[in-house]
């Protein structure tokens, strides 16, 4: 199996933490409502523009702070393609590969601007800067966990491995 | 191609590889997986029902009721009979309740083991690394799929390496070498590393008080404190393991060309008895430097504080003295264990006759459940691992983490206090 994920890019910096994705003001009222509000105080566009796809590209120790679930949510709500990130706050990668969001960490993000066509081959560690067109390699994420990043998280990856198993077995 | 640490080795091991290193993404099987009662069967047992049901090792599975035994409310009684209800259907064999304190009875049952890969729903699941085992805290949901599937993703962390050279200075306790370091890498400066504690103090050192150390690096943000095994961890677990199961034990060491991001040396004879002030324990200053602040409680327990070695030292300060009648002074032995040695040792006479009052073996009032709870606005000194706002009680409530010695001593006056002058 192999996964490509092309998208837009909108640039971070270093240390954005989950209280920008998930602002606590907010977070007591639902996903839509903090998902508007995400990343805002860095991007005031960001929620308004950010178009299903669309991948975040930042620097280092992206996702520190609480180890806040709704970060991860907000940007799944959004509809957020995939973030890429020198490198990640160790809870922030475990939720967002629990959670089902593409997460990848590359010690080159500085080459890759703003707005510009990426795609991520993360079973490869590669991506493929299709406006600079440069390729930049990553870190390799093993396929088991593409495998639960694609089905959406760990509960529905256990379930399409287990529950189908199962059923298929009776 | 250089050497490895232990957190390396035990990971390849448990994941089938040969050569791991750090930012490397494996599945691996903890050889033990451990439920508590707030995180455990209550978090997963409607999930696990509608995954189908099955555990796939229910041997390697351990459930320990601690945070709530004994109860103080009805929800935290029903939450017991739920988790006893739940190990008996899934016959879990390895359940235990109103014993103590998880990670205590984890060591004490000998289910923590040099070598290998440990597993529990509660972050203070590092203490196990005391005893050479790469053991972590994890998610309820996480744990979740550890129990259908045997095995869960690990990113394999960079180790920091951290020496205590020297001999521990009187009025000096494990608990002042980890708040040093905490104060030294705070902000999250051991996030998602492996630490690996060594040096002459650390050899000389019993296990008891080892154990305080590794408990709070995850103060720091730290996913294992580990402690290579020696002598004194294998008496340690011999008297406690199943007969047979010592003999097929597999320890990991770190090789001598080891890969630290980062090493740091200490020479002990110049740490100083030290305080984590609210509401942070990176927040840590010399304990001379807030001393005379007044006090409403006093507090030994917990798996950072609450251990025979601990109550050994409060007693040593407590021998012939009385406990302030400004203050209270409450003591819960961290296992039923701990209780019955301290008791057989007349530990617990002394600190009776001191004035301080003695409770039920487990989590206590350290997360706040019961048995010593703070009010508003009250100051506690405590030899517990957390002093987050409104962790013992009232939002407003003022917790000071400091060692047993030093609570002991803040307990005779009823102040903050440092031990030493005590101490001839
Ligand atoms: S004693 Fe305190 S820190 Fe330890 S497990 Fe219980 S509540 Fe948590």
């Amino acid at each position: 199996m192999e996964t490509v994920i092309r998208g837009r890019v909108w640039k971070f910096g270093d240390n954005i933490d989950t209280g920008q994705m998930a602002i606590g003001q907010y977070t007591r009222q639902g996903v839509e409502v903090y998902a508007a509000h995400c990343l805002e105080n860095l991007r005031p566009e960001f929620p308004g523009s950010v178009k299903p796809g669309d991948i975040i590209v930042a620097g280092k120790n992206f996702g520190s702070g609480s180890s806040r679930e709704t970060a991860v949510l907000a940007l799944k709500h959004l509809r957020v393609g995939a973030v890429v990130a020198e490198f990640f706050s160790r809870l922030f990668f475990r939720n967002a590969v629990n959670l089902g969001l593409p997460v990848l960490e590359c010690t080159e993000t500085h080459r890759i601007e703003e707005a510009d066509q990426i795609e991520l081959s993360p079973i490869q560690g590669k991506i493929n800067d299709l406006t600079a067109n440069i390729t930049i390699n990553t870190q390799v994420l093993p396929e088991h966990i593409m495998k639960i990043i694609s089905a959406g998280g760990l509960v529905p990856y256990l379930e399409n491995t287990y529950i189908r198993q199962n059923e298929s077995t009776y | 191609m250089s050497g490895k640490t232990i957190s390396e080795k035990i990971l390849a091991r448990q994941s089938g590889n040969s050569n791991l290193s750090p930012g490397d993404i494996v599945w691996a099987q903890p050889n033990v997986a451990m439920m508590d009662d707030p995180l455990g069967p209550k978090m997963i047992e409607h999930e696990l029902r509608r995954l189908g049901n099955q555990i796939k090792f229910p041997e390697r599975i351990v459930v320990i009721s601690d945070h709530c035994a004994p109860p103080s409310t009805i929800l935290q009684a029903d939450l017991l009979t739920l988790t006893r209800n739940w190990a008996k259907e899934y016959q879990i064999t390895r359940f235990h309740e109103y014993e103590g304190i998880c990670h205590q009875v984890m060591v004490e049952k000998g289910y923590v083991r040099p070598g290998e890969l440990t597993v529990g729903t509660d972050s203070h699941t590092v203490m196990g690394g005391a005893l050479g085992s790469f053991s972590t805290g994890i998610g309820s949901t996480e744990m979740l799929g550890v129990l259908i599937t045997g095995e869960m993703w690990f990113k394999v962390p960079e180790t920091i390496q951290i020496k205590f050279d020297g001999t521990l200075p009187d009025g000096v306790m494990a608990k002042d070498l980890i708040l040093r370091v905490l104060g030294d890498f705070g902000n999250g400066g051991l996030t998602y590393r492996a630490i690996e504690f060594s040096g002459s103090t650390i050899d000389e050192m019993e296990v008891d008080q080892r154990l305080c150390l590794s408990n709070m690096t995850v103060e720091g943000g730290a996913k294992a404190g580990l402690i290579q095994p020696d002598l004194k961890t294998f008496d340690y677990i011999k008297t406690k393991m199943e007969p047979g199961n010592f003999e097929s034990l597999e320890p990991a060491y770190p090789d001598v060309d080891a890969n630290y991001c980062e090493s740091k040396r200490y020479q002990t004879e110049e740490i100083r008895p030290l305080i984590a002030l609210p509401h942070n324990p990176e927040n840590v200053a010399p304990i001379e430097e807030v001393e005379k602040v007044e006090l409403d409680q006093a507090y030994i327990g917990s798996c950072a504080g609450g251990r025979l070695s601990d109550l050994v030292a409060a007693a040593l300060i407590l021998k012939g003295r009385k406990v302030s009648s400004s203050i209270r002074m409450i003591v819960c032995p961290a296992s039923r264990t701990v209780y019955q040695q301290a008791l057989k040792q007349r530990i617990l006479d002394i600190l009776y006759e001191s004035g301080a009052i003695i409770t039920a073996a487990g989590c206590g009032a350290c997360g706040g459940g019961h048995s010593g709870v703070l009010g508003a606005n009250e100051r506690c000194i405590s030899s517990t691992n957390r002093n987050f706002k409104g962790r013992m009680g009232d939002p407003s409530s003022m917790v000071y983490l400091a060692s047993p010695l030093s609570v002991a001593a803040s307990a005779v006056t009823g102040k903050i206090t440092d031990p030493r002058i005590f101490l001839d």
